[in-house]
């Protein structure tokens, strides 16, 4: 077997509220604990809430956010450890695609020049060749390279979506990281940058880390999907185990939400009561047992954090995950 | 019967560049009945927000609604209220709840005291009587505790509950129709049940009508009696919600199912729908959906296509009805 592309190991991010005039200082753990490893050419779907921390996980990977601990390598380089030289050059083989393509281009550039950008910063071709490899990125990614002239204002936004795609190619990466990348899209522009991204993996070898919130765009793509709940992964499987085998009762709740756009198939949902709770104040024990319906729950919930384990080939954190928590009419029929 | 709520041929113009007009919304027409859930749905830019504030009368300026659009709730017609009887509808008879209830409350007052506003806006209470009819809505709206809630500021509540508080202040007004304009695209799956399950409960307990603006047709398919599909600002399709999703008629409709990524069945490549959506200034001519349409005939892009009835409270806009028709 070949080593992972990318290998996280027991990731923390953690974030410090308050100091000074704002109060006492508080410590609120973003990512508490994740671990996956991601091959190359894989999709891995990243799934939670709000506040979940699934975009964190993404950010501290890139070294957008400082790590609190843990680690990343990626192709065998430590990720955390690199400086200068070498950070530069890990960040022209890893890339991130942002939701809000409205705010994460300069409306003041130009299209081609927003493309153009990485490769000149990171001196990857002569000054004279850049026109013919934007022109060449717009064409892969199913824009005229006639649009190299305009602004980002006068495009849809798909078509900025398709530029923040373009922007991230740019600079030939192994990874790349797509935060959100269709749910600011409407539904009928949302599955072409769907498709658009599958066939860009498919034609460069790409491995994706598909952050979203909305399962049934993450199983479009994902090879494998790690379901996040208040900073841990609470699931981790091949897609369709987790789809129509979940095992962890929030991944249950988590499915059981998702609508199903036909009033014949409607099943019977779980609906959640409570709140996610307050990273400000973390509850003892399983993060979910204040929302959790498994018939099991017991003290041992409230006492004792389970950490993620292997039951039938699915990572999962439950103590009770052997028993079926939800009737099975709330399951998705494949 | 008579419906509580009946628009023709609504129209919305706003002036734009080089003295022409954009027409975000143009000839509109719906009725809800009393008790009834319409889904109105479509994508960003098809005017589906705009038709809702305009029962408010809440066109945003220099838009206007043009004359010969007709808006009649119970009969009264609300284009032609004085401000003092508009004011009256405005939270009394119809009720709105926008997407983001960050930005819809007063982030300086309590959750109560905006709630006790509103109630005394419309009818005569005193302060303690107000405050108790707030704390019973707050807890109609299944926000625990709602007695501590009601001194709570909107940022000391979660996102769900500041959603249900905004309800909460919608229904102050004892409202015959609740308008709910993207209820839930703010919040998260989980909660996103939870506040859909409660507009429904009211809609039932309290006899409303209830008009849910939704761009995701799968939101709406448990939740709606009938759906009324938009697309650069007219309807182009109008169906029991059954027979919408059981065999839609107008290829906009058609097409929007095969977008959408489904959890229900197995994973299939997408097939989108070529272009972007038009902008309101510059409109396709004849059928709008024409340049993306994989049906097109001939004649669409030269002649307006006629709204074909199907069934009684069906319609599509569309010339294959047509043709099928004959």
């Amino acid at each position: 077997m070949t080593a992972p592309l990318l290998e996280v190991r027991d990731l923390v991010t953690r974030y410090e509220t308050g100091g000074f005039l704002r109060g006492p200082t508080r410590r609120v753990y973003a990512v508490n604990g994740v671990s996956f490893d991601l091959a190359h050419g894989e999709t891995l779907g990243l799934v939670g809430e709000s506040g979940s921390g699934k975009s964190t996980v993404g950010r501290t990977i890139l070294r957008l956010t400082p790590a609190t601990a843990g680690s990343v390598r990626f192709a065998g380089t430590d990720v955390l450890a690199s400086e200068g030289a070498a950070l530069r050059a890990l960040r022209c083989r890893m890339q991130i695609v942002f939701q809000d393509p409205y705010s994460s281009l300069d409306p003041r550039m130009n299209l081609g020049r927003a493309v153009a950008e990485g490769l000149e910063i990171h001196r990857l071709v002569p000054p004279r060749e850049i026109e013919a490899r934007v022109a060449g990125l717009f064409e892969e990614v199913g824009l005229d390279p006639s649009y190299m002239a305009r602004y980002p204002h006068e495009c849809s936004g798909g078509q900025r979506q398709r530029i923040g795609i373009a922007r991230a190619l740019a600079v030939n990466p192994e990874f790349l990281i797509c935060d959100e990348p269709v749910s600011a899209l409407d539904v009928s522009v949302q599955a072409q940058v769907l498709n658009l991204l599958a066939d860009l993996q498919k034609a460069r070898g790409l491995a994706f880390l598909f952050i979203a919130h909305d399962l049934a765009v993450v199983r479009q793509l994902a090879h494998r999907i790690a379901v996040m709940y208040f900073g841990r992964v609470v699931e981790l499987a091949p897609a369709e185990t987790v789809i129509h085998h979940p095992r962890h009762p929030y991944t249950q709740a988590l499915l059981s939400a998702v609508p199903v756009p036909d009033p014949a198939r409607q099943r019977v949902r779980i609906v959640l009561t409570g709140e996610p709770p307050r990273p400000s104040a973390p509850p003892s024990g399983c993060p979910f047992h204040s929302r959790c319906f498994h018939p099991m729950k017991n003290q041992r919930c409230l006492d004792e954090l389970p950490l993620l384990r292997e039951v039938e080939g699915t990572m999962v954190a439950c103590h009770h995950a052997e028993y079926a928590a939800a009737p099975a009419a709330t399951i998705p029929v494949p | 019967m008579s419906n509580l709520l009946d628009v023709k041929d609504l129209r919305i113009e706003f002036p734009a560049p080089a003295g022409r007009l954009a027409v975000p919304v143009d000839g509109v027409s719906l009725t809800l009945a009393r008790g009834e859930t319409l889904a109105l749905v479509g994508e960003s830019g098809s005017g589906k927000s705009l038709t809702a504030l305009a029962l408010l009368r809440l066109v945003p300026p220099p838009g206007r609604i043009a004359p010969g659009s007709r808006i009649l709730l119970d009969g009264e017609d609300l284009l032609s209220l004085d401000p003092a009887r508009l004011r009256a509808v405005r939270g009394g008879r119809i009720g709105i709840v926008f997407q983001d209830a960050t930005t819809s409350l007063n982030p300086t007052l309590t959750v109560g005291s905006q709630l006790t506003e509103t109630i005394r806006a419309h009818r005569k209470a005193s302060r303690g009587e107000a405050r108790e009819r707030a704390i019973a809505l707050l807890n109609e709206v299944g926000i625990p505790e709602p007695a501590v809630r009601f001194a709570a500021y909107p940022h000391e509540l979660s996102g769900g509950l500041r959603q249900r508080a905004l309800i909460a202040i919608s229904l102050a007004g004892e409202p015959d129709l609740l308008i709910a304009d993207e209820p839930t695209t703010a919040l998260d799956v989980t909660i996103q049940a939870q506040i859909l399950e409660l507009l429904d409960r009211l809609r039932v307990s309290r006899g409303m009508a209830v008009l849910l603006i939704a761009h995701d047709l799968g939101l709406v398919a448990g939740r709606a009696d009938r759906v009324a599909v938009m697309y650069a600002g007219q309807i182009v399709e109008e169906a029991a919600t059954a027979r919408l999703f059981r065999s839609p008629a107008h290829p906009y409709t058609q097409a929007l199912f095969r977008s959408i990524p489904r959890i229900d069945t197995p994973v299939e490549r997408l097939s989108p729908i070529g272009g972007g959506v038009p902008s309101p200034d510059a409109w396709p001519a004849a059928c709008r959906f024409h340049p993306r349409c994989d049906q097109v005939l001939p004649r669409c892009s030269i002649e307006t296509p006629p709204v074909v009835p199907l069934a009684p409270g069906e319609a599509v806009r569309c010339w294959l009805a047509v043709r099928e028709k004959r």
